[in-house]
């Protein structure tokens, strides 16, 4: 099963209610997926700036803090939960790699605007631990997971993000994901778990790495991932949704002049402003829909 | 009668509707704020008027028997799945697998529908007022579905005995279903369900009439590829 969400607001207004709509649209898509649960915010760029999304499994935040300014000048460090948002201006590549000697760290996600954080649990309890109603921003992705694939872990919840400010939510399992993953990483695409997602997550990144825009990567996808699926992907400039040609992997779409919903379920988004005045469709198989700046 | 979900819980609405007092002549009722909850209307049995008023979720109206159901909204996957009789008419749109499986009454939807509406229908009637998703009636056993609109690929996918009655464009055929001529009785058949609609009946000489080939009944090592 599992429920993916995504709301993109077009209305500025509603910037401050990002983390409350999504709140809403998550517990109700708790019943789709009870083992764990993960979101992707979007919020306004920080010039020169970078946010890595680090889970931690430890409680010594000053510890690892201090650790870290060892190697890195002006660095900021929130923590949410079991989950680390380290601000500096440090660029990827680079971090990346001194990220890799601390093994009470791993890396969920970076970028210049994307945070991201994702626990094992009800979906309703990790939303409330991460204080999920409180975000702010332009766009945010939820997932709640019921694992097929790979097992019940942080590493094998969604969102998966493979590169810089992007990320990926899927319903559904793929069946060439090991041959994928292995072709993938030999272009140096880092996949680090056994999930498939990662790698339908590697897939993307791989595609806007080579220049192409994120609708003709999903566009390729249509052939070269096998399997049923209905993504929905992240990047800072907005989001799209994609359904394979069999389409039994449910997706609903909600448009009003304010915000784009997308949903497992109607459910989830019933509690959104105006949403019975919204045009509501389903998203046709094998089309790609984006919506952006 | 009113009975509003955001204050009473779907099981105590449905159980409402289910447990009707037949010497009762409360026979109307109204349900609002269904905010896509899944299961609206299932089981209903009398003869009653029920008008949901917004937009419902997974099978709703399913195994419905005698009851007339109003939905001024969409419903999500398997809208009347297993009807026995009554009518259920969805002023919106349909998501998948509409009267999916369902043996008779009359479902009208007078939006679209997406993939596989009237899936193993065995015996209902189907006017949807748009268009219909791939895999429509596939192995569709009796009755019939009436497309104003188009329909998407592999329409009649291993059909038996129902028929089609499409006006606009077909994607693609499926396996084992082919085009029929109509001859009087099939007219009449398709009168009186655009009637049941609404819709002109001058409108029958725009359709076409689709049904089995029956190449697939018996096994024939030619058509293997179609099994």
């Amino acid at each position: 099963m599992c429920g993916i969400v995504g709301i993109y607001l077009k209305n500025k207004k509603y910037n401050s209610q990002l983390g409350k709509f999504l709140t809403g649209m998550m517990n109700s898509m708790a019943t789709r997926g009870p083992d764990s649960a993960g979101f992707a915010i979007y919020s306004s760029e920080k010039k020169k700036k970078y946010k890595y999304s680090v889970c931690s499994n430890t409680d010594q935040v000053k510890e690892i803090s201090k650790k870290l300014s060892r190697h890195v000048k002006d660095i900021k460090v929130k923590s949410i939960s079991d989950h680390l948002i380290i601000e500096t201006a440090m660029k990827p590549k680079k971090f990346i790699e001194i990220l890799k000697n601390h093994e009470e760290l791993s890396l969920v996600g970076y970028g210049s605007c994307i945070e991201i954080f994702k626990q094992v649990g009800n979906p309703k309890d990790v939303v409330k631990n991460f204080s999920l109603e409180k975000f702010s921003g332009s766009h945010a992705i939820g997932h709640t997971r019921m694992a097929t694939e790979s097992a019940i872990t942080t590493d094998g919840s969604h969102p998966y993000s493979t590169g810089e400010d992007e990320c990926l939510v899927h319903n559904g399992s793929l069946s060439n994901h090991n041959n994928l993953r292995r072709s993938l990483q030999k272009k140096g695409i880092e996949i680090k778990s056994m999930n498939d997602t990662e790698v339908a997550a590697g897939y993307i990144s791989n595609g806007l790495s080579d220049k192409k825009s994120l609708k003709e990567t999903l566009l390729d996808g249509l052939k070269d991932l096998d399997g049923f699926y209905t993504f929905i992907s992240g990047t800072k400039n907005g989001m799209a949704i994609v359904r394979d040609e069999i389409a039994c992997k449910p997706a609903v779409v909600a448009e009003t002049k304010d915000y784009v919903a997308i949903a497992s379920e109607f459910q989830a988004m019933a509690h959104l402003p105006n949403v019975n005045s919204a045009k509501i469709f389903e998203p046709e198989p094998g089309k790609v829909y984006s919506w952006g700046k | 009668m009113n009975l509003n979900l955001k204050k009473e819980s779907l099981r105590k609405v449905n159980e409402t509707l289910q447990s009707i007092d037949r010497k009762s002549n409360k026979k109307i009722f109204k349900i609002s704020n269904p905010d896509g909850n899944h299961a609206i209307c299932a089981g209903l049995k009398d003869e009653i008027e029920v008008t949901i008023d917004g937009h419902t979720g997974y099978y709703c109206a399913g195994m419905n028997m005698n009851a007339n159901i109003i939905v001024n909204g969409n419903v999500g996957t398997g809208v009347a799945e297993n009807m026995m009789s009554g009518t259920v008419h969805v002023k919106g749109n349909a998501s998948q697998s509409a009267g999916a499986t369902a043996h008779g009454g009359t479902l009208i939807i007078d939006g679209d529908t997406s993939s596989r509406c009237g899936i193993s229908m065995k015996g209902i009637d189907i006017i949807v007022k748009g268009s219909v998703g791939h895999m429509s009636a596939f192995m569709a056993q009796s009755g019939n579905l009436v497309i104003c609109g188009d329909a998407g690929d592999a329409l009649g996918d291993s059909i038996y005995e129902a028929n089609i009655f499409i006006k606009g464009k077909v994607k693609s055929l499926g396996a084992d279903c082919e085009e029929k001529k109509m001859n009087k009785k099939d007219q009449n058949i398709l009168r009186s369900l655009l009637k049941k609609a609404s819709i002109n009946e001058s409108e029958i000489k725009n359709f076409k009439m689709y049904s089995s080939a029956r190449k697939l009944y018996n096994f024939n090592i030619d058509n293997v590829s179609e099994y």
